[in-house]
């Protein structure tokens, strides 16, 4: 595994931690919608995971209570109940700063997720050292959000941006990313884990092989990759992470960019308006340090606290018994849909996270998706926001199944049994 | 017969399997590209008009068995048609989407195969496959290079 594991206490196996368990069966009464939408006898079967999670009832309690007992808009009123939404807010910083070891809160943005993080980045950071002649590095293996904010940025100021292509194998040509980090490259940026071929990629590794070769600064796009592993800021050393609360089991609405702050506090504000600036006159206005600098307007604040709470909640289960459980779904779906006639597996990393992209010969991916849902089975169909891998992978778009903690081997069972009669409708 | 069946009738399931009207049509006077952003499909329609007469149309691209089905009963429904009685074949498929102009199939008792693609009602999500080659034909007899179903 190439994920850091924290090195808190919290997540090693003794002490405090021995009263930590993870059942599966426990944890699916946690998510109240799993209950639900039963469908002719057949049990919700959501696996859709890598689009969004499903929320425990821990974050939708925080959300309700929140607006319930403690709403106001931060960092203004002198009254009692704003200053405690400020407090509020501050502590989701400083739990989520805490939970992935960033050096300190101010190095947690809150944005309203990974794609607008990545375009932040992309404006401020692009927007301030790209010239004509730079270079952007991206991989093969990116999501759209990790594509557009680049070209935009590119064309604005001149900038090439280079794609480091992938192996048959769906992991990253190690040689010809190397090969690409000259001197011309001013930002790099890829996925910590693919959308579509699961693949994780060593980001420490790679960050170290950049630094050696030269200044560029390092984005790791985490959207998958938070919920799949245990992010370690220090170790990874990357300058920029993003990632969205949604897929972690948090609410919509909120994500986060980290960001080293010497880094940060030297980037001019993406967006401008109230609580981000120290003085405004109508001539001019200075601005905060970060985080505040780059949180203009008033913020996701509920959606932040939800967000926390999500982190908190996975902080009471045991957390390698779940990463256990997540490998063993993957293990075993992997197999059972390698029997099905016709199907292909896209992406076979051997450090690979809990999802799997899939085409069946002679089925377009939509029906997969329409036939699958009629067993009350829900995967993704399409191209993922990722056009250009699918051009590489030489296909127009896939299916995809991906996995949550609270997933069960009967559930892919359901999922196979489902692929059988695609089979059966459309290639006997 | 469950939704499903419905969806997946006979008729599409072969006109999936054996489309007709399928490739480039040397010789079009009017073509138009279908983009579905959503799954990423194209249809591109030829269209080749001998005076206000669909003397032939085709297409080409890749796509669901819905999209693909649906535009190769399009080619049969409107060959030999002219551009006012497929504007009207548009429309008709338009309203039985969007339950606008006529309850349940009844615009489709004359149409024969077309009547196949009422299944696709039942899916909502389904619809836009089954419309694409259709506003793909509209764009083209309109002059337009391309439609999106977005």
């Amino acid at each position: 595994m190439c994920l850091y594991y924290s090195l808190m206490p919290s997540h090693s196996s003794g002490g405090a931690t021995a009263k930590k368990t993870f059942c599966v069966q426990k944890v699916r009464e946690d998510f109240p919608i799993l209950g639900t939408h039963t469908r002719a006898g057949k049990p919700l079967c959501y696996l859709d995971n890598a689009a969004t999670a499903q929320k425990p009832q821990a974050v939708i309690d925080a959300l309700s209570y929140f607006y319930a007992n403690q709403n106001a808009n931060i960092d203004r009123g002198v009254y009692e109940l704003g200053a405690e939404a400020t407090e509020l807010y501050e502590r989701a910083r400083k739990k989520i700063a805490a939970r992935l070891n960033a050096a300190s809160p101010a190095e947690i943005v809150f944005t309203r997720g990974t794609t607008e993080s990545i375009n932040l980045v992309a404006c401020s950071l692009g927007g301030s050292v790209l010239k004509q002649g730079d270079e952007i590095l991206i991989t093969a293996m990116e999501h759209h959000a990790n594509i557009v904010p680049w070209q935009q940025i590119a064309a604005r100021t001149g900038a090439a941006i280079k794609v480091a292509p992938i192996t048959p194998a769906g992991e990253l040509d190690a040689m010809a990313f190397e090969n690409l980090l000259t001197e011309r490259v001013k930002i790099v940026a890829f996925t910590h884990m693919s959308n579509v071929l699961g693949t994780i990629n060593d980001a420490a590794a790679l960050t170290k092989k950049i630094r050696a070769r030269c200044g560029a600064k390092v984005l790791v796009d985490g959207a998958q990759a938070i919920v799949h592993g245990d992010v370690d800021l220090q170790a990874l050393d990357c300058d920029f992470y993003a990632f969205s609360g949604h897929k972690i089991y948090g609410p919509t609405g909120v994500g986060v960019l980290y960001g080293k702050q010497a880094l940060l506090d030297s980037l001019p504000p993406y967006q401008t308006g109230g609580d981000m600036v120290v003085k405004v006159s109508f001539e001019t206005a200075t601005f905060k340090r970060s985080p505040h600098r780059f949180e203009a307007g008033t913020p996701a604040i509920a959606q932040a606290v939800g967000l926390a709470t999500a982190f908190d909640y996975l902080d009471t289960l045991d957390m390698p018994a779940v990463r256990a459980h997540e490998a063993d779904l993957l293990a075993y779906a992997s197999a059972a849909l390698r029997e099905i006639k016709g199907l292909t597996i896209h992406g076979n990393a051997p450090n690979k996270g809990a999802l799997i992209a899939f085409t069946m010969q002679g089925v377009h991916p939509h029906d997969i998706g329409t036939i699958l849902d009629s067993e009350n089975v829900c995967v993704r169909a399409g191209h993922h926001c990722a056009q250009p891998l699918m051009g590489v992978l030489g296909v127009q778009s896939t299916a995809r199944a991906s996995f949550a903690l609270y997933n069960t081997r009967a559930e892919i069972d359901a999922l196979v049994k489902a692929l059988h009669k695609v089979n059966r409708m459309f290639n006997e | 017969m469950d939704e499903l069946d419905e969806l997946y009738q006979e008729i599409i399931l072969d006109h999936n399997k054996r489309p007709r009207g399928r490739g480039e049509l040397p010789g079009a006077t009017h073509t138009a590209q279908g983009d579905n952003p959503l799954c990423g499909d194209e249809i591109r329609v030829f269209v080749r008009l001998e005076g206000d007469k669909i003397a032939d149309v085709k297409f080409i691209g890749e796509g669901c068995a819905i999209s693909k089905a649906s535009a190769s009963l399009m080619t049969q429904a409107v060959r030999g048609k002219t551009v006012a009685q497929a504007k009207e074949q548009i429309q008709k498929i338009h309203d039985m989407f969007t339950g606008q102009g006529c309850c349940e199939h009844t615009s489709f008792d004359t149409d024969g195969e077309i009547a196949a693609l009422g299944g696709v009602k039942k899916f909502p999500q389904r619809v836009k496959c089954a419309t694409l080659a259709w506003h793909a034909l509209d764009a083209a007899l309109d002059g337009k290079p391309n439609v999106s179903t977005e």
